[in-house]
């Protein structure tokens, strides 16, 4: 008899701790986010879409090397080396298919010229699959993102227009091939 | 054999061989530079160490470089010795020291020697801090590329350049650390074979320049086993192919025919395959109206229908389509698309090569002859591979020396050292100087008539019975008696001739000297050049003929009505015959269709013209001047980046006419259909679908995979086009999968490799897994099947012409053949082009002071009908009475020997 007045004390307790606390929650601060009208949050390194940057000078910092494309679990990145007038390799196309892509931040690693890099933006979505193939005029921008100072060719051996053989960081002077000092 | 312990194991290996040649056939991974199985070792780069132990109880040891030790009866090696390790990696770091940050802008990352050794060394970390070393690299000229920092100095390089290859124009300057490899100034490597050095340097010093501009890694690509289709050596290669084009030509290792190397028209003429202007849709000539398959087909077999039908095959299509065709018109209608004069002399060396006295040699045995005598072949541009194995004939003498003093071949620099220059006899009996000229013991220049009465004293000379050469001059007889003595003198003998001249009396010549060292019981051998890829297999297929299958033939046909429809199938008639008579013969036929890869003259004359493949697109069997069959497979399927693209092989094209004409069902779906068909025509033929394992070979299940398993891009290559990626391609011909899905090792029994890959080893160095020993043949056997290995006959005697003397104020004209440039397909790839010559008139130098005329001088001279006008080449070493035109070239017209000049003279400026 006890037993079973406890219980219904007990049961009424409960239900009307969980109303209040229920209806406590309409005085807190909300948890939900009012996207997209407020923005969100996102750490510097979250890995969302890719974009190609450019070196300090401006110049595209792709050299075409595939190794992103290696890279990639999915096999969404495939590109063309081409090579300017004067020396530089760059992507004639590149292009990576998002519809595919994980955003595993594979190909950042990769990439030894700090080109491409996974930014801090989700928001991909379209109505067509197709627009979801970027090209390199989608994926470019304007800066250096992430390693702002790194230029591949200021240390690389390879002569470019501007930087000759001997140019580049701890690099000597070329060799005199026909000088008679040992 | 000798036993060797290994890290504790014992195995059995051949004690002639180094402890790195053994502990590589083994399969046992030993990291190496310098040395390399054609070149030998020099101990340069230190690369290799191993510990040595002096018996099993030492444990000290101490270390040793594996390619200068020998592989003596119980060795006891450790690989995995700490003190090894730690000394292969210091190696490595030292040789990387002053290597450039370069990786990512090199077209050699990816199958690159020194990635592949840096990583099984496990060196991963630059502490060296300090400036670089750097040089200026050079121009060399439009193929090969020229980065010399990455240099890490092992001369492999110069070793094959100018020991193995014979090149003047590339060495080594400075001194210590310093040292540059490279040419004295900037300019185009001379050598033929300048393209081996982007296989033979370990690093990225020398690329491939032609696959440059439009570069990708080796991973990324689809390769297949395939066959050159340059000219008659069946040299086997490994095409690759990214995004629809053809992007680099890799050699294939075949232990019996190229084995590690390839010439540069082989490895560069393939630039024809990804011509914009290629026809890729059936296409109405007249109206440019393209249409589809079935449509062609209907509007083919509307023209066709009810019509007397030519069909005129090709010595550059394979034997399938050139057999389809043959089943479209009937065998009575087939014609073989290849000059009277040239044709009956390719059918006299097949009949030489087939029954006749000798046995054949392949490419990798004539090196192992001792004595070797070319006869009226221009062998660097004819058949260039065979030139380099006859340089390799030359060098075996030092090899023999240095066996005689107790010196392993491989031991390179002490051989050469005790040859002091000595080699095996090498005579040259050619038109003009040869690029093989230096390495011969005598060489002699002279019309092809004069030519083959030295070859008919030649045999006199070694065989008494063999007919003499009445009214030779004292000087050519003493010559032939030298020749003859030095062939009877040699272990193994080696003969070679061709078909190049167009001179019949030379090859019977050949013939004559063949018969005479059979019957003075010598091992001799005998190689017979052919002039295109396929002109063997041709032969082959109107073997049993009678009728005349000449062009001539049916040009004639053709003018006199017989007919009312020509099929014409992968043959620029214009190059066969004189302009006039084909188009004559095309005038008077009804109905014309052609079926090619490349816009010739011909098609352009085609109502109807059918896309056929070229070697990149489809699969085929061709015969080689060894009278062997080999298989090339399709690359790449062009329709998987261009829907719109039609191309099929010329065999498909073929049966599928013959297929809607009859109106029957298609009965040749796969290539094994077809090749098996082919075997019933004759006999000799029935080995050819032994060349390659048919489409149902698989191994544990598999298909082979005709890309590396790296493979990227499969989810975006094609995506501009749909992001809804289609299913691969599926190859019903072969056992290849259009894809990295399938085997791609080394480990498993497999004759037909698309590239070289194998655990580690990312670059053409990869095949020493495949090998049974390394530098040796390919473990489950060479590719191809070797067609003339029947009984052997006797030949009778042929008596020699009469000594050549020219009309007066006539000039006879001789065909000068060019490595880049007298070839059809690969005369249309840019970089040839470079290198082509522009066409010419060549005379001996009293001809051109007898004339008045100086080097560059235009002529105008008189060639049958057709009046010319070309500049002036003097010649020092060409005859007197003979005037060269350089074969294939734009504007010369197709020679023949019998073709005189006449009205030679200045031409008017």
């Amino acid at each position: 008899m006890i037993k079973s007045i406890i219980h219904v004390v007990h049961g009424t307790y409960t239900q009307l701790r969980s109303l209040v606390m229920i209806f406590g929650h309409a005085f807190r601060k909300r948890d939900t986010l009012q996207y997209p009208e407020e923005p969100v949050y996102l750490p510097p390194r979250y890995r969302g879409r890719i974009v190609l940057t450019r070196d300090p000078d401006g110049e595209e910092r792709c050299v075409a090397c595939n190794l992103c494309a290696a890279a990639c679990p999915v096999g969404c990145i495939s590109l063309q080396k081409a090579e300017t007038e004067d020396g530089r390799w760059y992507p004639e196309f590149f292009r990576i298919n998002f519809s595919r892509c994980i955003f595993c931040g594979l190909c950042e690693e990769a990439c030894p010229t700090t080109a491409i890099q996974l930014t801090p933006d989700f928001e991909l979505a379209e109505y067509k699959r197709q627009d979801l193939v970027f090209e390199k005029e989608d994926l470019m921008i304007a800066g250096t993102g992430k390693n702002p100072d790194y230029n591949f060719y200021r240390v690389s051996g390879l002569s470019i227009a501007g930087k000759p053989k001997g140019a580049a960081q701890n690099e000597a002077e070329p060799v005199n091939i026909k000088g008679l000092l040992p | 054999m000798a036993t060797i312990h290994v890290d504790g194991k014992q195995y059995e290996v051949d004690g002639a061989d180094n402890l790195l040649q053994a502990c590589l056939s083994l399969g046992l991974d030993v990291p190496y530079f310098c040395w390399h199985p054609a070149l030998g070792s020099v101990g340069a780069c230190r690369q290799c160490a191993v510990k040595q132990y002096s018996d099993e109880n030492d444990t000290r040891g101490r270390l040793v470089m594996s390619c200068m030790t020998p592989a003596t009866d119980n060795s006891w090696i450790s690989i995995d010795d700490e003190e090894a390790k730690a000394f292969r990696a210091s190696v490595i770091e030292w040789l990387m020291i002053n290597h450039p940050h370069d990786c990512p802008v090199c077209e050699e990352g990816g199958h690159c020697h020194l990635q592949d050794m840096t990583v099984m060394t496990g060196h991963n970390q630059r502490r060296y801090r300090f400036s670089k070393r750097t040089h200026v690299n050079q121009e060399l000229g439009p193929f090969i590329a020229h980065e010399m920092n990455r240099c890490i100095a092992c001369y492999r390089c110069v070793r094959y350049y100018k020991d193995y290859a014979g090149g003047t124009d590339l060495g080594v300057f400075g001194a210590n650390d310093q040292v540059y490899f490279g040419r004295v100034e900037d300019g185009t490597l001379e050598s033929e074979f300048s393209g081996n050095l982007t296989e033979v340097c370990p690093t990225g010093v020398f690329t491939d320049k032609t696959h440059s501009e439009r570069y990708n890694r080796k991973w990324d690509m689809q390769f297949a086993p395939s066959i050159c289709h340059g000219c008659a050596s069946g040299c086997n290669t490994s095409p690759g192919e990214r995004y629809g084009e053809i992007r680099r030509i890799e050699n294939r290792f075949n232990g019996s025919v190229n084995h590690y190397f390839l010439c540069d028209r082989g490895r560069f003429g393939y630039g024809y395959v990804n011509r914009e202007d290629r026809p890729r849709q059936p296409i109405v000539q007249r109206s440019k109206l393209t249409m589809g398959i079935d449509a062609a087909l209907d509007q083919a077999a509307g023209l066709l229908n009810r019509r007397r039908i030519i069909g005129i095959g090709s010595p550059r299509a394979s034997l399938e389509s050139n057999f389809a065709l043959r089943e479209l018109v009937g065998a009575e209608d087939f014609f073989s698309g290849i000059a009277r004069e040239e044709l009956d002399n390719i059918q006299l060396v097949r009949q030489i090569l087939q029954d006749g006295p000798l046995p054949v040699a392949s490419i990798r045995d004539m090196e192992a002859h001792d004595a070797v005598f070319v006869l009226g072949e221009d062998l660097t541009q004819t058949a260039a591979r065979i030139a380099l194995a006859l340089r390799q004939a030359a060098r075996g003498k030092a090899t023999e020396l240095a066996k005689a003093a107790g010196i392993q071949d491989w031991h390179q620099a002490a051989v050469q050292n005790i040859a002091q220059g000595a080699q095996n006899p090498v005579f040259i009996a050619s038109l003009d100087s040869t690029r093989l000229d230096d390495i011969a013991a005598e060489s002699v220049h002279a019309a092809p008539d004069d030519l083959a009465r030295l070859g008919c004293a030649v045999a006199h000379a070694i065989d008494p019975s063999a007919p003499a050469v009445a009214g030779l001059e004292s000087e050519a007889a003493e010559l032939a008696e030298r020749i003859a003595q030095a062939l009877l003198a040699a272990k193994r003998p080696l003969l070679v001739s061709g078909a190049s001249l167009g001179s019949r009396a030379i090859i019977e010549a050949a013939a004559n000297i063949a018969q005479a060292l059979k019957n003075r019981q010598k091992n001799a051998s005998i190689s017979l050049v052919v002039p295109e890829a396929n002109s063997m297999g041709m032969a082959m297929l109107l073997a049993g003929e009678s009728a005349d299958k000449s062009v001539e033939a049916a040009l004639a046909a053709l003018s006199a009505g017989q007919y009312d429809a020509l099929v014409v199938l992968e043959n620029d008639l214009y190059r066969r015959a004189d302009k006039a008579s084909v188009d004559a013969a095309l005038a008077a036929v009804g109905v014309i269709i052609a079926a090619d890869h490349q816009q010739t003259p011909t098609t352009d004359r085609a109502h109807l013209l059918l896309p056929a493949s070229s070697f990149a697109e489809g699969d085929g069997t061709l015969v080689s001047q060894e009278g062997r069959a080999q298989r090339f497979f399709q690359v790449f399927d062009p329709s998987y980046y261009k829907p719109e693209v039609l191309i099929r092989e010329g065999w498909r094209w073929m049966h599928a006419l013959r297929s809607t004409l009859l109106g029957q069902p298609v009965d040749w779906t796969t290539l094994d259909q077809v090749t098996a068909a082919c075997a019933q025509v004759h006999p000799r033929l029935a080995p050819i679908t032994e060349a390659a394992p048919d489409a149902g070979f698989r191994i544990r299940g598999l298909k082979l995979a005709r890309s590396p398993h790296r493979y990227s891009g499969r989810t975006a290559m094609r995506a501009n086009l749909s992001v809804h990626e289609p299913r691969q391609p599926q190859d019903p011909d072969s056992a290849f999968a259009f894809s990295m899905e399938g085997y791609a090792g080394s480990r498993e029994q497999r004759q037909q490799v698309p590239f070289a890959w194998s655990p580690g080893w990312n670059s053409p160095q990869a095949w020493n897994k495949f090998q049974d020993e390394v530098g040796g043949h390919l473990r489950s056997g060479d590719p191809g099947v070797r067609l003339f290995d029947g009984a052997r006959m006797d030949l009778h005697w042929t008596a020699p012409p009469a000594a050549f003397a020219p009309a007066q104020g006539t000039w006879q004209v001789v065909a000068l053949h060019h490595l880049f440039g007298s070839e059809e397909n690969s005369s249309r790839a840019a970089p040839i082009q470079e290198r082509m010559p522009q066409p010419y008139i060549a005379l001996a130098e009293a001809e051109a002071a007898r004339l008045g005329v100086n080097e560059g001088a235009l002529l105008g001279f008189t060639l049958g009908t057709e009046v010319l006008q070309l500049p002036l080449r003097i010649s020092a070493d060409l005859p007197l009475g003979v005037a060269g035109l350089p074969a294939g070239l734009p504007s010369i017209p197709p020679l023949t020997s019998n073709a005189v000049v006449t009205e030679l003279r200045e031409a008017a400026q």
